[in-house]
């Protein structure tokens, strides 16, 4: 063996053996370390945060952008705790992270000392797995492994807590070495062949097929939604998506049926709960996507493709289950197509596109413009007009926002789309743009954000200006927690307990005091001219857009009701389809 | 809006699974690291399985393997989950269920502490030896027994203990393996 190296010294040694570039984090007495190794090298490059939980929304923008693992540095006790809801977040969004976490003196443990907190046994229930490394022998193995459990099968945070006196020891430094021979994890990415061969008998024979694909398709990577395009094009079938999914496929496709779930689209919602055969790629059968489980595509029979076992079944009956990773299964699902036919199956099943097309047709995104005051629909248009020829990445904030991103933002290749599905975190937009911005210096990188989310990690601007990262926040201010508000008003007699933002700060002088530059525009006449002013500016900036206060994001299936029991929009046009009967319903 | 619409009072759509509860012996082949009892504890109390009597220890030293057997009252469906969210652990190996694999033998091993003089000392070992359960420490006015068994053999006896003076019990928990040649 070579010289030995300090725990420190192998941490920096295995984040650059596993291709890492930049590490989100912030130092502390447990990790100081690790931050004096850092200081005498030059190759990996340091994002100094404001605060841990932005440092882990970065690494999940970082992540969800590239494919990559997004890593995360932080101190013991309150820096790990910090870090807890990224950490949730990425667990559940399925994002590959490493977060390594200083820890005090292994003869200190459990001692209460200063700044200790039980991480391993904190993070147990929110990370895929854990590490608490005692012994310098153990480190480079651990390390190496947190990367292979982190970003394959079915991808998540783990968490590798080092106490200093490790960091501090000498010891042998090893190189990643292949992890196929893992004792116990063993993630099946190759689907069966038989049952690949039987889905797409079912799908030979469809009358009224669509594909419902995920964040599944773009976890597999690229080559995923290439075969994503190619299946459905050869098939002929049309194609909706989770919120996770979008991007995955071209929204600008005639196959394209827009999101489904809570928040999707009419054609989407409908065409899951007619449709005789349901080709879930990737997605998870989530209580937003489903509504009512006992009243879900009620006459399908359901084919799901996951590389996660435990997703089979737990929420809805499958008829045909698929383990595998995505890339592998569309690649065997268009093999086998090829062999059985060379013509897409849009003539046969021409009945169901039509009844899809008459549901398309209802139009179910309409909004009524306004000259007065710019609605939250009509800005998120002009935003993506704005950028149509751009290299553009997007991220949301949580909210109606987010949610009218999703709708009115077409989305037209993979990994474009950063936002917080299974949980739902507040705060994720703005250092999730950060981290998407430091893997894409170039590109226009635009948090969409709502103007009481994005007050949860506002502090990372300032991490925006000190690295030039020139990230746009695009705040759709109606000055309400809106998606609340929209509750309360649906559910709680328009009592908006708690959900009006009270005295907010003037976003403008607000981005200049941190260094940036802070656009006000409450005029549809001169939104495009702002926005262009924002695209212009080389640096970050912080866009106030004030918009209608009380708009609804519809359509939306309330809680507890069927796909086929939507809120339209007052726009929408089902008095040529819908019987008085239906009407009610809808 | 729609006004003639009215949602639910709820963001969940809550259903209750009607179908019959089984009780299951779960074998968990696992890797002995620190933290790995937590682990499938945690599993269980975060999704809200249910644990009726779970035993650890290490089986195979020199791999550093230990077999869990956790028994649960649950429905077929959320069986299958069981099974499924503990194969996702990193360091479980594989999970098999015995009670679906065929009966199991299933032992559990009592200390059962009881006191008394006169006539209910000589009915407590009467009672003690046709349980075959030993004696492990004796006193004037006490013994403590050793007694192994299906779980039902064991509730037996204490039923029966408890009007002989029963003073107090431990219980190891179960440990199960399948019938026939083949290991896990
Ligand atoms: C950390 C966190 N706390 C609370 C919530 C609940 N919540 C969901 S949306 C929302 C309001 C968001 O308001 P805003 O950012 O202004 O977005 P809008 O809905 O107005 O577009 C709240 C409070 C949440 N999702 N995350
Ligand atoms: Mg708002």
């Amino acid at each position: 063996m070579a010289e030995q190296i300090t725990g420190a010294e192998m941490v920096i040694r295995a984040l650059l053996d596993q291709g890492v570039k930049h590490v989100f984090g912030y130092p502390g007495g447990a990790v100081l370390p690790i931050y004096d190794t850092l200081f005498q090298q030059e190759e990996l490059e340091h994002i100094l945060v404001r605060h841990e939980q932005g440092a882990t929304h970065m690494a999940e923008g970082y992540a969800r952008s590239t494919g990559k693992v997004g890593v995360v540095l932080v101190t013991s006790g309150p820096g790990a705790t910090n870090a807890i809801t990224g950490l949730t977040d990425a667990l559940l969004d399925s994002i590959p992270m490493v977060c390594l976490t200083g820890q005090v003196p292994t003869p200190l443990i459990g001692s209460d000392a200063f700044q200790e907190c039980d991480t391993v046994g904190i993070t147990r229930n929110c990370t895929k797995h854990n590490y608490l490394v005692k012994r310098i022998e153990d480190l480079p193995r651990v390390l190496h492994e947190a990367f292979y459990i982190a970003s394959s099968g079915r991808p998540g945070p783990v968490v590798v807590d080092i106490p200093k006196d490790v960091q501090f020891a000498l010891g042998d430094y090893f190189k990643p070495q292949t992890h196929t021979d893992h004792k116990s994890y063993r993630p099946q990415t190759e689907g069966d062949l038989e049952a690949i061969s039987e889905a797409v008998d079912l799908m030979l024979k469809a009358k009224k097929p669509v594909f419902y694909t995920g964040g599944g398709v773009i976890n597999a990577g690229p080559d995923a939604s290439e075969g994503l395009r190619e299946l459905a094009e050869l098939t002929g079938f049309p194609v909706t998506s989770t919120l996770m999914g979008l991007g995955a496929f071209p929204a600008s496709s005639p196959q394209w049926l827009g999101m489904l779930g809570m928040h999707g689209t009419y054609e989407a919602n409908l065409a899951m709960h007619d449709c005789d055969l349901m080709i879930n790629i990737g997605a998870r059968f989530d209580d937003r996507i489903t509504g009512r489980v006992d009243a879900f595509s009620p006459n399908s029979t359901k084919i799901h493709v996951d590389i996660d076992p435990s997703s089979i079944n737990k929420n809805v009956v499958i008829d045909l289950p698929i383990i595998g990773d995505c890339t592998h299964v569309l690649d065997e699902m268009i093999r086998l197509w090829r062999t059985r036919t060379n013509e897409p199956r849009t003539e046969a099943i021409q009945p169901w596109l039509d009844e899809i097309e008459s549901w398309r047709k209802v139009g179910c995104l309409g909004y009524k413009n306004s000259d007065s005051v710019i609605k939250p629909q009509y800005a998120i248009e002009r935003l993506a007009d704005a950028v149509k020829d751009r290299d553009v990445y997007i991220t949301t904030e949580v909210g109606q926002h987010q949610m009218w991103a999703a709708q009115y933002f077409p989305f037209e290749k993979p990994n474009r789309f950063m936002t917080s599905g299974g949980l739902g975190t507040m705060g994720y937009g703005l250092p999730a743009a950060v981290g998407v911005q430091v893997a894409h210096r170039d590109a226009v990188v635009i948090d969409i954000a709502g103007e009481a989310s994005v007050q949860m990690t506002m502090q990372e601007f300032s991490t925006a200006v000190q690295f030039r990262l020139p990230i746009k926040v695009f705040i759709l201010n109606n000055e309400y927690m809106g998606m609340v508000r929209q509750w309360q008003e649906l559910l709680h007699g328009n009592r908006y307990s708690q959900s009006y933002s009270e005295s907010l700060p003037d976003f403008v002088k607000l981005a200049e005091a941190l260094g940036g530059k802070g656009i006000r525009c409450e005029d549809p006449a001169k939104l495009d001219d702002a926005i262009a002013e924002m695209l212009a500016f080389e640096g970050p900036v912080l866009f106030d857009c004030r918009v209608e206060k009380l708009e609804n994001c519809l359509p939306m299936i309330p809680s507890g009701k069927a796909h086929n029991e939507m809120i339209l929009p007052d726009t929408a046009d089902i008095g040529n389809i819908i019987d008085e009967k239906g009407k009610s319903l809808v | 809006m729609n006004p003639n619409l009215r949602p639910s009072g709820s963001a969940y759509f809550l259903t209750t699974d009607t179908t019959k509860i089984e009780r299951h012996t779960l074998s968990v082949l696992v890797d002995n690291e620190p933290g790995i009892l937590a682990r499938i504890a945690g599993l269980f109390s975060a999704r809200g399985f249910n644990i009726d009597s779970l035993t650890v220890s290490e089986t195979e030293h020199e791999k550093g393997l230990s077999r869990v057997t956790v028994v649960t009252v649950a429905s077929p469906k959320t069986l299958t989950q069981i099974k499924l969210q503990l194969e996702r652990l990193v360091p479980v190996h594989r999970v098999h269920d015995l009670t679906d694999e065929g009966k199991p033998l299933e032992r559990e091993l009592a200390l059962v502490k009881v006191a008394g003089t006169g006539d209910n000392r000589v009915e407590t070992l009467r009672l003690a030896e046709a349980f075959r359960a030993q004696v492990v420490d004796a006193s004037i006015e006490s013994f403590v027994f050793e007694i192994t068994g299906r779980p039902n053999k064991i509730e037996q006896f204490i039923a029966l203990m408890i009007p002989l003076g029963l003073v107090e019990v431990v219980r190891t928990g179960l440990a199960a393996i399948s019938r026939g040649p083949e290991g896990m």
